[in-house]
């Protein structure tokens, strides 16, 4: 039975060897790169995340949906992607009454839907009647709010949309009345939840307050912004190209934009280095040594604005006592966790604002101060962690959030001799674990919407949705909710918020830990863009070139 | 042949019932809701969401609906993606997953089988061990770590090959059919040495031999087509596992197949989803393990012989 090594057998092997060698030779011509070409053809390659579950503005929730929508659509204004102060967009320009309760946005009138047709202020009028419609399931309708009536309406107490405190005065002039001055009312107008639909588009395909229609598919969708939608391959890639009709199209400088669905980190990395994009969403936490230790300027990392913390159950028994609280938050060694554990230029956070929020700086009265939890947990009746019952801390499975868990473990074992059990959970199980109280110390993270303190204070309000600790304090209520929301000035309204911001620290239903910082590989090709504390690129005005800087 | 057919995909109803139904209940009592968010959903939404997707409904309501809606041929709208339909996202997804199954197929019987053949023709010789021991690597090794092995040497250090995408590059398909296909490569190979070393023990081998048949003749033309049959009995089920396992492979090379749908829907509570994707696969399943019986049965005489029997 033994063959010969010159036998058929063989020689048929290697001829077919030898095939696959001639098929594959071609793809082994090493063709340009995506970056390559993209920098020829002005084709941006963008990592983005996940898939975006719809292009809807007033569906859509999340980052990579953000990324898309704000290429495609434009509010009354923009932001000035480095200083982040609102800039003109649809509405050349504004007035604001002097009690600051109106807001008069004078609309430019060359502006135009990407079919051509004439953008107006009916048109707002229309699309803010419908992202407040509840049938239509939108998540973000909290951000029309502060407008007169716009709670009450979308509540079911007012039914006429006239009460609400919007219209259009003419073609080019919307007026807004507010039920309070809100100094950040100009940012929540670029989010993408307050942009304008194309009411004839959104109609042919269905009723205005239908979820999930089919206006925003490829093909049908028209919008308003520096580009149109020109392919949606779901998992695959969303294209936009630039739009001819958008007013400021001479200075829109890319023509397309591909953004690709990447979950994996580690395969976007991958796809940088192998010159396939120019952007990157997220750079796994090991890369990040890697890229450090040789100096790498792709590398780009930045101040995030938002924070990652542990929430209390204020009503589970033992943790009901604020001087536990105090003390399981005071034996957090932050610099250390940041600096050894995390390694991604995280910042300790010692309170629920990030600092410099819109020139916020919230209060210090947080600190890591092992002796001064000790003197807390003893007069809490449990001197040296005697008779404290084991505490579990619940997180989302996640190996960074273990991580940081283990460290806290070890950090309150060592400083409060107490026993933590950790428990982690699927993300949804661990989401209803969370919002039915079925926890006693769990992790979560908050990412501003716009930015102002308010949008990390307002949450721990009594019986807020986003609380979720159990906790409720009637005088950080009427500060958050009744005095703030009055003062005509920031830096009246900042002074509030400290106070508010003072009574969370002393109550500590939430353990702040630190501050994300936004974390991306940047081509050197493309330019123009600015990293800023909502990590938002302005895509009109980026660019690609091969020049050096 | 056809009443054993017949009574196979008769017998398939009751299986896929089961699985429908299993999985239906299943996915009820996990857990979470597909609306439930980091963000806090107001109630108000929350209902409207609801009665959307008749979700407010009793669950034996729900559960009947769903059956007389798939019995039309609708699996329902996507929870998560908005105004998609299942079937919509399956028809799209599929033919890529398909097409990385069928490459990752080819890969794996053309490595397997050469490896099983050469083993099989001088059992316990280094012939023999070599390919058996990497058939054993290639089987402990999981595509998680063979994938982006292949995508450092290929794809970064030698630059043969694009490490991502599918029909975006030229060469963009070979990494991830490597990578799908070695595990399969590997068991076909031990599965061919088996029947190989089977059927050339056997009198008629001896009688070709005898006759003066050169090897080559020898092993493809008689002692394939006896040696292959549990080859063929496991490739209907391995190519149903290519399409329903592929998830890690899409995963590492961004590939927009049915397999990151399968398994994110499950993490998004995507009820319709789930369910969609589920018995499809058992469908394919299904119909794999139908059609490997079939093609055996069309190899081997006695069981042919045996089915004659039956219908007699």
């Amino acid at each position: 039975m033994p063959i010969k090594t010159n036998s058929k057998i063989y020689r048929l092997f290697f001829l077919i060897l030898h095939g696959i060698y001639l098929c594959v030779l071609p793809g082994c011509e090493t063709p340009p790169t995506n970056v390559e070409l993209g920098n020829k053809t002005g084709v941006l390659h963008w990592g983005n995340g996940t898939e975006p579950q719809s292009l809807d503005p007033h569906i859509a929730t999340g980052v990579p949906e953000h990324h898309v929508i704000s290429a495609l659509m434009e509010g009354l204004v923009l932001k000035d992607s480095q200083t982040l102060e609102p800039t003109s967009g649809i509405a050349e320009r504004w007035d604001i009454s002097e009690d600051q309760l109106v807001y008069t946005f004078h609309l430019r009138s060359n502006a135009k839907w990407s079919n051509g047709d004439t953008l107006n202020a009916h048109d707002f009028v229309w699309s803010w009647w419908r992202a407040l419609q509840p049938r239509l399931g939108n998540l973000y309708a909290y951000m029309y709010f502060p407008i007169k009536n716009a709670r009450a309406y979308y509540n079911g107490d007012v039914n006429d949309f006239k009460e609400v405190g919007v219209k259009a005065v003419d073609d080019l002039t919307l007026q807004v009345m507010l039920e309070n001055p809100t100094p950040y009312f100009l940012q929540l107008l670029d989010h993408y939840s307050t942009f304008p639909v194309h009411q004839e588009t959104v109609e042919k395909f269905g009723s205005a307050d239908e979820r999930g229609t089919r206006w925003t598919y490829e093909g049908n969708m028209v919008s308003n912004g520096p580009f149109k939608l020109k392919k949606w391959a779901i998992n695959q890639e969303i294209v936009v190209e630039k739009n001819p009709q958008y007013y400021d199209e001479k200075n829109v400088k890319l023509n397309e934009i591909v953004y690709y669905p990447i979950e994996n980190g580690i395969t976007e990395e991958r796809m940088f280095r192998a010159g396939q994009l120019h952007y990157t969403n997220d750079v796994p936490i090991d890369k990040v040594e890697t890229y450090r230790a040789t100096n790498d300027p792709a590398l780009r990392i930045h101040p995030y604005l938002g924070t990652y913390y542990y929430r209390i159950n204020t009503r589970v028994p033992h943790l009901k006592d604020r001087r536990v609280r105090r003390a399981l938050a005071l034996t957090i060694d932050r610099e250390s966790l940041t600096k050894n554990i995390l390694k991604g230029g995280q910042i300790p956070a010692y309170a629920m604002t990030p600092p410099d929020t819109k020139g916020y700086f919230p209060p210090n009265k947080l600190e890591f101060n092992p002796l001064e939890a000790k003197r807390l947990m003893t007069l809490a009746g449990y001197p040296d962690g005697k008779n404290f019952p084991e505490t579990e801390i619940l997180y989302n499975t996640n190996e960074g959030h273990r991580k940081v868990a283990v460290a806290i473990q070890q950090m309150w074992k060592i400083h409060l001799n107490i026993d933590v059990r950790l428990t982690n959970q699927e993300w949804k199980v661990y989401l209803d674990s969370e919002s039915n109280g079925d926890y006693e110390i769990s992790r979560a993270g908050w990412i501003g919407d716009y930015v102002d303190p308010n949008n990390f204070l307002d949450m721990f309000i009594c019986g807020g949705g986003n609380n979720r600790t159990g906790w409720c304090s009637k005088e950080y209520d009427k500060l958050i909710l009744q005095e703030a929301p009055r003062k005509e000035s920031d830096q009246n309204r900042f002074a509030i918020f400290r106070e508010a911001e003072e009574i969370l620290i002393d109550e500590m239903p939430v353990i702040p830990i630190y501050t994300y910082t936004s974390k991306n590989l940047v081509h050197s090709s493309l330019k123009n863009f600015n990293p800023n504390i909502l990590n938002q690129a302005s895509y009109k005005d980026l660019f690609l070139s091969d020049d050096i800087d | 042949m056809i009443r054993f057919a017949a009574v196979r995909l008769l017998q398939a109803i009751p299986v896929l019932f089961g699985v429908i139904t299993i999985t239906f209940i299943l996915i009820h009592s996990a857990p979470g809701g597909p609306f439930s968010a980091d963000k806090a959903v107001p109630p108000e939404v929350l209902m409207a969401l609801e009665e959307k997707y008749d979700l407010n409904l009793p669950l034996w309501q729900q559960y009947f609906g769903y059956l007389e809606d798939l019995i039309s041929g609708d699996f329902g709208p996507s929870f998560k993606y908005p105004g998609r339909n299942v079937s919509e996202l399956i028809a799209s997804a599929f033919p890529t997953t398909a097409e990385l199954a069928l490459y990752s197929m080819i890969v794996a019987i053309v490595i397997g089988l050469f490896a099983g053949v050469v083993a099989a023709m001088r059992p316990n010789s280094v012939q023999d061990y070599a390919p058996m021991s990497l058939a054993m690597i290639g089987i402990c090794m999981p595509s998680f770590l063979l994938g982006p092995l292949l995508v450092l040497i290929f794809g970064i250090y030698l630059e043969w090959l694009p490490i991502s995408g599918w029909n975006s590059l030229p060469g963009d398909k070979i990494l991830p059919a490597i990578t799908l296909g070695t595990g399969y490569a590997a068991y076909i190979a031990r599965l061919t040495r088996g029947g190989m070393l089977d059927i050339l023990s056997q009198d008629y081998i001896r009688t070709a031999r005898a006759k003066g048949l050169s090897e080559i003749v020898i092993v493809c033309k008689h002692g394939l087509r006896g040696g292959l049959i549990p080859v063929v009995a496991f490739l209907g089920p391995a190519f149903a596992g290519m399409l329903g396992g592929s998830f890690v492979v899409e995963t590492i090379f961004n590939i927009p197949g049915l397999g990151r749908f399968y398994v994110q829907a499950a993490f998004n509570r995507d009820y319709t989803m789930i369910l969609g994707t589920t018995i499809f696969f058992a469908a394919l399943i299904v119909s794999f393990n139908l059609i490997s019986d079939i093609l055996a049965m069309w190899m081997n005489p006695k069981l042919r012989q045996k089915d004659l029997g039956d219908e007699k």
